[in-house]
This record gives structure tokens, sequence and C-alpha cells, in this order.
């Protein structure tokens, strides 16, 4: 095959200089785009990287914030009622915006995954996402399920006014769920994150929770403002990991990018100037051959 | 037959023999947890004393406290740390969990140090007009000029 394509190819210089003044062309104008993407995939990079820096930096606290948010519920093991028909409320965070790698595709397949399971048991499942490319991905096949969907995420880093937005719009629609969980991305470390899900309780499925028995004096009203601060809490929480996994993610897609581009330049270089040498060898063979013709 | 019966009776008294006064299972030293969203303060840290303003009144938590759940009022937080002194902060709001282990966390939406605001400067922000009307009505006294002309 390779025989084949080296014969194909001396026939084709054969045919002229025009062809061969046309591939240096083509190749030229293939190299200049491709450094210019290059430039563009390295700025990118860097920006990344500065709000990776400042999302990690932001993220310490609220880790500790959000552990303490959810603290309750581990320690109380709070649990929905098995086997009853529960409402499931399911939170996808993620942002609007793409070339970040596999961050909105992994929310959206641990999603996909648990409607299946849930729906598979009988129960009625809602989901909120956060973020316009989540949605884009869920609206083609689980557009029944969607509940709420947030815009104008990820220009900016999140806010516990952002969470507490959502949270009042989410309490606002009137979807009575029993229990649910905020779907997120975990941040472990530059190179890695994971997909992850903390739970949420509606305030019916923790007042009957048979721990709660030990904490005591609480009045409804007291546990309604608890639970909905809770929320807010626990979406803060999901908000800052998902965005400092994104940058992360975002920085090491970019930075791959650069790398490709990069050696897609080499060699084309290395092509072009080996083109060149051939049209500067063709043109003298033809030289001379013309000379001794004479 | 009375001797079975007695025994019967006997045996569920043993079982009970703390009623009224249980001793308290929680452990010795609180792992206080006080945080906003954009600050930690205390970390899992542990300290004599928190004093805290919810909405159905102050609160002394000492370690092995009953576990309770309660919404914060706008007001001072009073941590008394194990070495006696009292670190003061400012909270708008939130929320604080006392666990069976002892473990605290005192989670607000907005916290500050005392010593970071500065009544004297323009009390223009809301947070700070907030400040003064909590320290009015929680009965302390504090010198300034009403708001709203």
């Amino acid at each position: 095959m390779i025989l084949s394509i080296v014969l194909s190819y001396t026939y084709m210089t054969n045919t002229g200089q025009v062809r061969n003044m046309a591939t240096l062309k083509d190749i030229t104008i293939r190299l200049k785009s491709i450094k210019n993407i290059q430039k563009i995939t390295k700025s990118m990079k860097m920006v990344a990287a500065a709000k990776y820096a400042r999302a990690e930096r932001q993220l310490k606290p609220a880790r500790v914030y959000g552990n303490g948010a959810v603290a309750l519920y581990e320690k109380a093991e709070i649990k929905a009622p098995e086997g009853v028909a529960n409402k499931h409320l399911l939170i996808g965070v993620s942002s609007d915006r793409g070339l970040c790698g596999a961050v909105h595709s992994n929310v959206a397949k641990a999603i996909k995954a648990k409607i299946a399971t849930l729906t598979g048991e009988g129960k009625e499942v809602m989901v909120v996402n956060v973020g316009d490319k989540l949605r884009n991905i869920l609206q083609r096949t689980h557009s029944n399920y969607l509940l709420l969907s947030c815009k104008e995420v990820g220009r900016k880093p999140p806010t516990f006014t952002d969470a507490s937005i959502v949270a009042t719009e989410l309490l606002n629609m009137g979807f009575e769920f029993d229990q649910g969980a905020v779907i997120y991305n975990r941040f472990r470390s530059v190179i890695s994150y994971k997909t992850d899900e903390k739970p949420i309780f509606s305030i019916d499925t923790v007042a009957n929770s048979e721990n709660m028995g030990i904490y005591d004096d609480i009045d409804a009203d007291v546990l309604r403002n608890y639970q909905e601060f809770a929320l807010v809490n626990i979406i803060y929480f999901g908000l800052k990991e998902s965005t400092t996994s994104e940058q992360s993610a975002r920085m090491t897609a970019m930075d791959s990018a650069s790398k490709n581009a990069s050696e897609m330049i080499d060699k084309l270089t290395l092509t072009f100037n080996r083109t060149r040498q051939a049209v500067i060898t063709k043109e003298l063979i033809e030289i001379i051959s013309g000379a001794a013709a004479l | 037959m009375m001797a079975a019966r007695f025994l019967r009776c006997s045996l569920p008294v043993l079982r009970q023999a703390r009623c009224y006064a249980d001793a308290p299972s929680g452990s010795a030293q609180m792992s206080f947890t006080f945080a906003s969203p954009t600050q930690v303060y205390f970390k899992e840290a542990s300290v004599k004393q928190v004093d805290v303003p919810t909405l159905t009144g102050a609160f002394g938590i000492l370690p092995a406290h009953v576990p309770t759940l309660q919404v914060l009022r706008p007001g001072v937080v009073t941590v008394f740390n194990d070495d006696g002194s009292a670190a003061k902060f400012f909270v708008s709001s939130g929320s604080i969990t006392v666990n069976a282990d002892s473990s605290v966390q005192l989670l607000a939406e907005e916290a500050f140090p005392l010593d970071q605001l500065d009544v004297a400067v323009s009390t223009q922000h809301p947070l700070i007009d907030l400040f003064i009307i909590s320290m009015a009505t929680g009965g302390q006294l504090l010198s300034c000029r009403p708001q709203g002309g």
C-alpha cells in the first residue's frame, strides 16, 4: 500500500510544476491556521488556569461549609422510607460553556442512569439543571423530566446568592419531592474529578426520620427554615466544586489541544520543507536536462 | 407465683437504672465548626462555650449539649475558647446543628468578626444597619445615630 502511494506521488509530481506550487500554498495556509488555533488554545489555557486558581482558593472554605451542611444528614442517618412511591428530585450542576472535556457529559450520564433506575422502580423523577450545556444534552431524550433550567452559569464564579436564587425558584415550582440528590463533579485534583452526589430530603422526610427524636425542641417553622437553608448550602457546595472541576478540565483540555497543534505544526513544517526542496530539485533537473538537450 | 411476678417486675427496674437524669452520652469535648460560604472561622475546634442568638432565643452551648437544630437570628455569636478568651462575631442569618456526638456546626450566611465592623463609618451598608438594629433590640447599649432620619 505504501509502495502504491509513493508511486502515485511520483506520478503526480511528474504532471507539472503547478501541482507542487499549489501543494506548497495549501501547506502554508494550513500551517498558518493551525498556528492561529494554537495561539487561541494557549491563551484559553492561561485564562482557565487563572480562573482555576481562584476557584480552588474559594473552594477551601466552601468545602468546610458544605460538609457542615450535610453533617446532620450523615450523623442522624436520615433516610427516606423505603418501598413507598417516592418523588425524587435530581439537581444536575454544570455550566453554560464548553471546551472543558467530559464535564457536562459525565453529569448528564449520571442523571440519565439515575432516571433509568428510579423509573424502573416506579418512582416519579424530575430534574433541575443548572447550566445550559446540561439542558442541551438532556432535552434531546429526557425533556419530559425537566422541571427547571438555569442559564448564565459559568461566566462568573458562583456565589451564595446564585445558589439561593436556584433554591427559591425550585421551591416556588411546587414540586413536592420526598428526597433527591445534587449531582455535580467533585474536584479531586488538577487532573482528576469525579461525578458525585449529595442527598437532599424534604421537610417531612426529615421530620419523620427515626433518629430525629433525639433532637430537642424543634417546631415545624424552625425545621422548614433549617431545611431551606440546608438546600441552598448543598446547591452552593455543588456549584463551587463544579466550577473548580470545570476550570481544571478546561485547562487540561486546552493544554492537550495546544500540544496536538504544536505536533501538527512540526509535522507540517517538515512536509513543507520537503516539498519545497522537491520543487527546487525538480526545477534544477528541468533546467539541467533542458540545457543538455540544447 | 407471687415470686415470679416480683422477679418479672424487678428486671425492668434494673434495666432502667437511669431514667430521669441520664448521664450525658456525648464526648467531653465539643467539635465546633463555624463557617460562612466564603470563610471558615473554626473548623472542628475544641471550644468551651458558644453563645448563639436564635429565632427562639439566645442559647449557650456547652459540650454535651442536648442535640438540637436551630435557625439563627441577626446578632452576635460569642465563642469562648479553651484558654478563656472570647471572640465575638456578627452573623446575619444561618443555622446551628448540635449533634449527639457533641459536634456543633454553625453555618452563617454572612459572618464578620466584630472588630471588622466600624460603626462610625458610613452606615449606608445594610449589614451595619442590621447590626445596629439587632444591638438595639438585644438590649445592648450602643451609641449611634438612628437610621432613616
